[in-house]
């Protein structure tokens, strides 16, 4: 089943009186349950990309359906909705809420965004700390832990709505090399799991082997160099 | 709900020196307030006591142009026996009518057979003026007895007595003119000294309405004003309306209202005093509210400002504009809640305390009054919802910035 679908996208940013082209006609489609990277030097539009798939902005043309949703017309509340149904993020800097545990940080949207009971709340957050193997620091502060147990955790949180897919961005990217691979394994192992589509950018070439499929951005423009495009 | 605000509970946990701050300053506007509304209404309560209690009554009834020639004490301007009658069926029929006692004042040259000075004194019936002035009774510093003032007795103001060196038991002599002009004396013996108050009335002597009668060579009972007391203040208006529908609308023989009816504000100057005092509460509340607005809302910015890539996570995490909104408002909804509730518990201890120790201050000639400040709990509860809704209000304009903030500008916010 496709996942993801966009043809022709395009999006380019008026700054002033010039227009930047981030993304240039591209056409690519992502299937369930896939783990893909669009790789790419800074600055190529991955980011972009990214946004635009997490209905956080819209494109400037094209097509772009995301599980079987026309994802341009939302408008920025459904867009929210949207998000807090179905997709999951992971960021670079990892951005735990700081006030927050290991536990509540894992909580957090199934409180603020999916309204989930105590009790149903409380056997997920565990399911997920088990899965990333956290139960141990479950109640501790974001400021107590490594920089990738904090990346653990935003797996965890990414994951805990049943999030069918999971944008990272550049999720290894402050994390040495070691701790950066096991976070990838640590992904591909989450979407065995619960069959979740991950898709991250890098730049790092060494992180990019463990994809599956792989997007190559340069200048806007989107190839498929490794795996096939469903 | 409550995990909203055990959010914000952190969030403002997490800046604890400026959640002090701001909770200090809140608390100290709430203190300042609260114990200048327990000081000044207590002053203001105990004082218009005084003048109503002892002196003037809550509503007072006079013969039209009486008020305006006070000051001469008009003996023509007196109520014949009729209208007292007219005015006497009309009190029997308000329920909100306590006591009324009628009052024959006059001008007089009192005498200690060795000096002679001007005295203003009120004829009264003691049976009467007691129900109507309860508390002219504390005012005696020495004398006194079971009946307020008896025939052939005097209550003397303590300035008169003081300068006349005259004391109880000592006998002196009234001199008055009548209204054709003739004049009458009369011995009379001291029966007791009278503190002297605030206020028109407040240095008058008194002797019985007989005595005062007989003085003055009146033939028939006239009375000069009729002092009314009610049920309580709150009774004025009330009571004054239906004064005026039922004697308000006779006319005398030119065709002119035949009485004048006033509350106490519009007889003694204190009332304008009463009315500064309001209106300096109404501005420490707006100091208030101000001070609450400005610290408040300069915390909510601080704290959006601070935590723009963080309210990015959460709006990406496709937390609804809604719910970010509700966060920030919890924050200063929690803000103003501890302010207002160590504010209260402050101001409450610290009442308890001033009603303790009681506060001695000189208000006119009056020396050493003993003001024991009180507070009203609609008071207390009026100052604290105040300065929530205004915290809450403080923080929507930061709270509706963050949650129109745009995901990505915000993640991207360094």
């Amino acid at each position: 089943m496709k996942l993801i679908f966009a043809k022709n996208l395009e999006k380019t940013y008026s700054t002033g009186e010039i227009d930047v082209t981030a993304i240039t006609s591209a056409d690519f489609s992502i299937d369930s349950s896939s783990f893909v990277s669009f790789v790419g030097p800074s600055g190529s539009g991955k980011s972009t990309l990214l946004n635009m798939i997490g209905c956080l902005d819209r494109p400037s043309g094209g097509k772009l359906r995301v599980l079987d949703t026309d994802v341009t017309t939302l408008d920025r509340k459904r867009g929210a909705a949207f998000r807090a149904k179905h997709i999951g993020f992971i960021f670079q800097d990892f951005n735990l809420i700081p006030v927050l545990t290991v536990f509540e940080n894992i909580e957090y949207p199934l409180i603020m965004v999916q309204k989930w009971s105590a009790e149903k709340r409380r056997k997920r957050v565990n399911e997920m700390l088990e899965a990333v193997d956290m139960t141990d620091q479950a109640y501790k502060l974001p400021s107590e832990l490594s920089g990738g147990q904090k990346q653990r955790v935003a797996i965890a949180r990414a994951l805990a709505t049943h999030a069918k897919l999971i944008l990272a961005d550049e999720p290894t990217a402050n994390l040495d090399h070691a701790t950066a691979y096991r976070i990838i394994n640590l992904m591909k192992q989450m979407r065995d799991e619960f069959g979740s589509t991950f898709i991250f950018s890098t730049h790092d070439p060494k992180i990019m082997e463990a994809a599956e499929i792989i997007y190559t951005l340069e200048d806007g423009v989107v190839n498929l160099t490794k795996g096939e495009n469903p | 709900m409550m995990r909203i605000l055990a959010i914000a509970l952190r969030n403002l946990m997490r800046y604890r020196r400026r959640t002090l701050l701001t909770t200090l300053l809140i608390t100290i506007g709430v203190v300042a307030v609260l114990l200048f509304i327990a000081v000044s209404s207590s002053f203001k309560s105990m004082m218009i006591g005084q003048i109503t209690d002892s002196m003037l009554g809550h509503l007072q009834i006079h013969k039209k142009g009486y008020v305006s020639s006070i000051d001469n004490l008009p003996l023509h301007l007196n109520m014949p026996p009729k209208m007292v009658d007219k005015v006497s069926e009309a009190l029997a029929e308000i329920d909100e009518v306590e006591a009324w006692s009628p009052r024959v004042k006059l001008g007089a040259m009192f005498s200690n057979f060795t000096e002679t000075t001007n005295i203003r004194l009120n004829g009264v019936d003691p049976v009467r003026e007691s129900r109507v002035s309860p508390d002219l009774s504390k005012r005696f510093i020495s004398g006194g007895g079971d009946v307020l003032v008896e025939k052939g007795r005097i209550l003397v103001p303590e300035l008169i007595a003081k300068g006349m060196k005259v004391k109880v038991g000592d006998p002196v002599v009234l001199v008055a003119n009548n209204k054709d002009g003739s004049v009458n004396g009369m011995n009379f013996v001291v029966q007791g000294l009278l503190e002297g108050i605030s206020g028109p009335g407040g240095r008058d002597g008194y002797i019985h309405l007989d005595d005062a009668r007989t003085l003055l060579r009146m033939d028939d009972h006239e009375v000069s004003e009729i002092a009314i007391r009610l049920k309580g203040l709150d009774h004025i208006e009330t009571a004054q309306r239906q004064l005026k529908a039922s004697i308000g609308i006779l006319k005398n023989k030119k065709g002119k209202p035949a009485f004048e009816i006033h509350p106490w504000e519009k007889l003694s100057p204190f009332s304008n005093i009463a009315k500064m005092i309001d209106l300096m509460t109404l501005f420490i509340k707006i100091m208030l509210v101000s001070i609450v607005l400005i610290s408040v809302m300069n915390v909510m910015i601080m704290a959006v400002y601070e935590r723009i890539r963080e309210i990015g996570t959460i709006a990406a995490m496709g937390t609804s504009p809604g719910s970010i909104r509700s966060l920030f408002i919890a924050e200063g909804f929690l803000l103003g809640l501890l302010g207002a509730v160590i504010g209260v518990i402050l101001s409450l201890s610290l009442v308890a305390v001033f009603r303790y120790a009681g506060i001695s201050f000189d208000f006119g000639r009056q020396k050493g009054l003993l003001l024991q400040p009180e507070i009203a709990l609609g008071d207390v509860a009026l100052a604290a919802v105040m300065v929530i809704i205004v915290a809450i209000l403080a923080s929507l304009q930061p709270a509706w910035k963050a949650s129109c903030m745009d995901p990505i500008d915000a993640l991207r916010h360094v």
